[in-house]
């Protein structure tokens, strides 16, 4: 046992301690054991892991009415770290007055740190709780609006945690 | 004469067929059982339950190709893996698997070599183990490869001497070299209940000759010719493809052979108490004397798994002060100690 870089011995073991067999079949029968306990794994494709709301899957736009709820402001943009997103803004006839007209999300790029949902005023980009990416071309990791639209009653979870925590 | 050569023959495709089956389908059950062991599932794709896995990496390494390093000594390099697995295999042809059973109307002697000396050869083969080792790390010209193999053979070396020690209390109270004959010795009774197996009359032997066997295999306890943490794989570094699944196969087999030769010393062979007495027809008994030797097989290697994930990794300096300071005085004290009994009975 080492402890403040100086070697430290126990002393007082007792005779069976010492004679170091007996504690071999003590721990045999710690491995043992292990063997029916239950197991961890996730046999994948079967059976996949379902995340809690705080996790930070791909950042994706809520859509409310059918129509999303980003104002095209590019604080976002701003923000990223890894300069994976880009927006163009629009007008629009709605309440609203802007939108963007192009909105898009580099996959490869992300790096998921959530910057972009933590500044977003309008709570229009979150944090989504998938996590399968997969990608055979850089174009293919362009996520565009369609890909990123998914409706509030999708993200229900999501932002009640982000009520409830910020 | 033709009679006992059609034997032979037959006994030794079977042996090979299955002790050949036995070890890679060993590599499979010490995958699954280790990751039991450490509540993991481990392969369960291929096949049922994962049975076809191993031999999906048996056929994946003989696709592979054969990288020879440009500095290396290439006839040992490639002689040292077939040293390695032909001493593995060897050793198991003196084990006695099962009592005589009665085959084309004659006695059969269920083991390959009926030979008098069946420990000594047993011993000496296990000796010549540490080149194919030593050969691939020194036939490699790369350090790590090189001190693997060093460590490998001043471990060897070490263990083999309270081996062979623990082995004499064994030959001493059976009188005989012949591995066929120390099973009959064991297969009476103490005191009319006890299996007079040398796991009860020789302790001691019995534990230091375990240790030894762990070392002499390169299992985990003792496993410093290849500890990945310090020689990234040790005498193997260099090897690839087949080559380096025969060294694989080789240390699978060795711990099937180390675990016969621990049963048929120690465990009492294809020894079944208590049926003695039942009145079994004599073919009946033998198969089922030989379906005992697997299970304590089984058992001992089950065990060497066991201890795999239980004991950690030894230092050099630990590994040899256990093996000259501690194992060699016993040894030698248990041979004296069973001198003086049996001088005294």
């Amino acid at each position: 046992m080492v402890s403040n870089g100086k070697m430290i011995r126990e002393k007082n073991l007792t005779i069976w301690q010492k004679a170091y067999i007996p504690e071999i079949f003590k721990g045999l029968r710690l491995t043992i054991s292990q063997i029916f306990k239950p197991t961890f794994t996730y046999s994948y494709p079967e059976e996949r892991f379902k995340p809690e709301p705080s996790f930070r899957g791909r950042p994706v736009l809520v859509q409310e009415n059918g129509v999303e709820r980003c104002v095209a402001c590019g604080l976002c943009s701003r923000v990223c770290p890894a300069l994976a997103i880009e927006v163009q803004a629009s007008e629009t006839e709605l309440e609203k007055e802007r939108y963007p007209i192009k909105f898009e999300i580099n996959m490869v790029r992300c790096i998921f740190c959530g910057f972009c949902e933590e500044v977003c005023p309008e709570e229009a980009i979150v944090m989504s709780n998938e996590y399968e990416l997969v990608f055979t071309s850089q174009e293919e990791a362009v996520f565009g609006k369609d890909k990123l639209l998914k409706s509030t009653e999708e993200l229900k979870d999501r932002l009640e945690f982000l009520r409830n925590h910020r | 004469m033709d009679n006992v050569f059609l034997i032979s023959v037959i006994k030794f495709v079977t042996y090979v067929a299955v002790v050949l089956l036995a070890v890679i389908i060993l590599g499979w059950v010490e995958r699954r059982i280790s990751a039991f062991m450490q509540n993991r599932l481990g392969p369960n794709r291929v096949g049922p339950q994962g049975v076809l896995q191993i031999f999906v990496d048996v056929i994946k390494l003989l696709l592979k190709e054969d990288i020879v390093p440009k500095n290396a000594y290439k006839p040992i390099h490639d002689l040292a893996p077939i040293i390695s697995i032909a001493v593995a295999l060897s050793t198991f042809a003196v084990i006695p698997i099962g009592n005589t059973i009665e085959l084309f109307g004659s006695q059969v002697k269920l083991m390959i070599a009926d030979v008098n000396v069946g420990i000594l050869y047993m011993l000496s083969i296990t000796s010549l183990g540490v080149y194919g080792v030593t050969l691939a790390g020194w036939s490699s010209n790369s350090k790590y490869s090189l001190l693997g193999g060093l460590r490998s053979s001043a471990q060897m070396i070490s263990y083999e001497l309270s081996m062979g020690l623990s082995v004499i209390g064994v030959l001493m109270i059976s009188g005989t070299l012949r591995l066929d004959q120390i099973v009959l010795h064991q297969a009476r009774y103490l005191g009319g209940w006890l299996p007079a197996w040398n796991i009860f009359l020789q302790p001691v032997a019995c534990i230091t000759f375990v240790v030894a066997a762990f070392a002499e295999t390169n299992r985990l306890p003792f496993d410093l010719p290849e500890a990945e943490p310090e020689l990234v794989g040790g005498y193997h570094t260099e090897y690839s493809g087949l080559k380096w699944g025969l060294f694989m196969l080789a240390e699978y087999a060795n711990v099937i052979t180390a675990s016969a030769v621990i049963t048929t010393l120690f465990l009492g062979g294809w020894h079944l108490p208590y049926v003695e007495g039942l009145g079994l027809p004599a073919f009946t008994l033998s198969i089922l004397q030989v379906l005992t030797f697997c299970v304590k097989l089984l058992l001992v290697i089950l065990f060497f798994m066991l201890v795999r994930w239980t004991i950690p990794r030894f230092r050099y300096d630990q590994l040899m002060r256990l093996g000259w300071k501690v194992m060699l005085p016993l040894t030698i004290a248990n041979v004296l100690v069973t001198g003086l009994v049996l001088l005294v009975i």
